[in-house]
């Protein structure tokens, strides 16, 4: 390579002004490891560059070296500058403890809040438990009522008690007939009889018995829907004894004697 | 210290490398910055953003593409332009190809230890015009090779020579003595 020519050319002065290429300034660079001579030529070109583009610097920059250097090697030279400053990792502090407080006490707002939903639900529910316990409670009331009922008239002085026994048709069925023939108020405690099949019901027969005359009293309306299975019918015959037989819906004008279920006579 | 271990040293982030750094390169960084500002006290803010730019992208320079000083030089024009696009700086705002270095030298009163401003105007006022503008475009306002002729209408390569010739002129008026 000629050296000279090579420096005289101008291309140092460009390599220092920037305004090479890319593949140039390697060359330039790998000029300069080679020959000392061109080193220090660009070394020169810069001093006088650099000389130049300092005159007009309009104030002597050593006035604020320190702060200056302070401020760049403080970024990262924390432990050479003992005066750590202390202010922003409080403000961290306590942006931090902010924001704790804030998430325990939206925790704490959210709990609450649950916990009032809760209450409010267990409310509902005792409500309805309530409810439930009164209607229960008036049902037992009134059931109690009904017994009571049902005894005073089963105690009543002028009452007659007639057992009804089962006969050929249902031989494990019976019946009893409270008669108070003041009232003139039969009431049939049917547990003894087994459910009707559907489309049949339990018609009562008021009999006389010499000749055999049956009269009817009435139907056992809603069998499977009586709780008790006590029914009352009016009854104004001078009955001497009482029958039950099961019959089509809606009753017969006189009683299927095959399907006679229970039977019994007063006692005079 | 030679260039080498001048960088060395900055990429092993050493704080008496960086101290060198300030005091040999500040007043040119300073210069250039303030050639673009035009302001006393933004040029100190900027040069603080220049030095802390340098020192932080230190890793990415590449000594293969380039000298330090040219890259810091490069930063520090940039960081100017840009501070000066941002900033409103109202009537001051003037357009860069007016602000010749020349003319900001002539108002430059500095004489101190490193700085004899007036002296290098009688050097920078033995150049002919056209290297003052030449030297201007490519070492303040960081023109390319192609801008600069494009700008002063001449041939591409006469920028090459031109500049040559321009800074050995000035290189010769320089007295070894002067700023050290």
């Amino acid at each position: 390579m000629d050296v000279k020519a090579y420096i005289a050319s101008g291309i140092l002065e460009l390599y220092v002004a920037g305004t090479l290429t890319e593949l140039e300034n390697r060359e330039v660079y790998e000029a300069m490891q080679e020959h000392a001579e061109i080193r220090e030529e660009v070394e020169r070109i810069e001093q006088a560059v650099r000389q130049l583009t300092a005159s007009v610097s309009p104030t002597n920059t050593s006035a604020y070296e320190d702060r200056i250097k302070q401020t760049v090697l403080g970024e990262d030279s924390m432990d050479e500058t003992p005066v750590v400053p202390f202010p922003p990792q409080k403000r961290n502090w306590l942006a931090y403890s902010g924001w704790a407080a804030a998430l325990v006490l939206g925790a704490g707002l959210f709990y609450l809040q649950q916990e009032n939903q809760d209450l409010k639900s267990d409310i509902q529910t005792t409500e309805i438990e309530n409810s439930y316990l009164e209607q229960q409670i008036e049902q037992a009331n009134k059931s109690l009522d009904a017994s009571r009922a049902l005894v005073e008239i089963l105690r009543d002085k002028n009452i007659g008690t007639t057992n009804l026994a089962g006969q050929t048709a249902a031989p494990e069925a019976y019946a009893k007939v409270y008669w108070n023939q003041e009232a003139q108020t039969v009431y049939i405690d049917a547990q003894g009889l087994p459910e009707p099949p559907p489309g049949k019901v339990y018609q009562v027969w008021s009999l006389k018995l010499n000749p055999l005359t049956p009269t009817s009293l009435g139907l056992l309306d809603d069998f499977a829907g009586d709780e008790n299975k006590i029914f009352a019918l009016t009854n104004a015959n001078a009955s001497e004894a009482f029958g039950i037989t099961l019959e089509p819906a809606g009753g017969s004008e006189s009683p299927t004697l095959e399907q006679l279920y229970t039977l019994g006579v007063v006692k005079s | 210290m030679t260039e080498k271990l001048l960088i060395r040293q900055l990429k092993a982030r050493d704080a008496k490398a960086f101290e060198y750094l300030y005091r040999n390169y500040s007043e040119s960084l300073q210069g250039v910055i303030f050639s673009v500002i035009r302001d006393k006290e933004v040029t100190k803010e900027v040069l603080q953003d220049v030095f802390l730019k340098i020192w932080n992208s230190i890793e990415s320079h590449d000594s293969g593409k380039g000298r330090l000083f040219t890259w810091m030089l490069r930063i520090a024009r940039n960081t100017s332009i840009d501070v000066l696009r941002s900033k409103d700086f109202g009537n001051q705002k003037k357009n860069l190809s007016d602000n010749f270095f020349v003319d900001i030298l002539e108002t430059n009163d500095r004489i101190d230890a490193k700085i004899d401003a007036q002296r290098m105007k009688t050097y920078v006022d033995k150049l002919k015009d056209k290297c003052q503008q030449l030297i201007d475009l490519l070492y303040f306002k960081g023109f390319t090779q192609k801008e600069a002729s494009e700008t002063l209408d001449i041939p591409v390569g006469t920028v090459k020579t031109r500049n040559r010739s321009c800074l050995s002129k000035l290189r010769e008026l320089i007295p070894e003595s002067y700023g050290r």
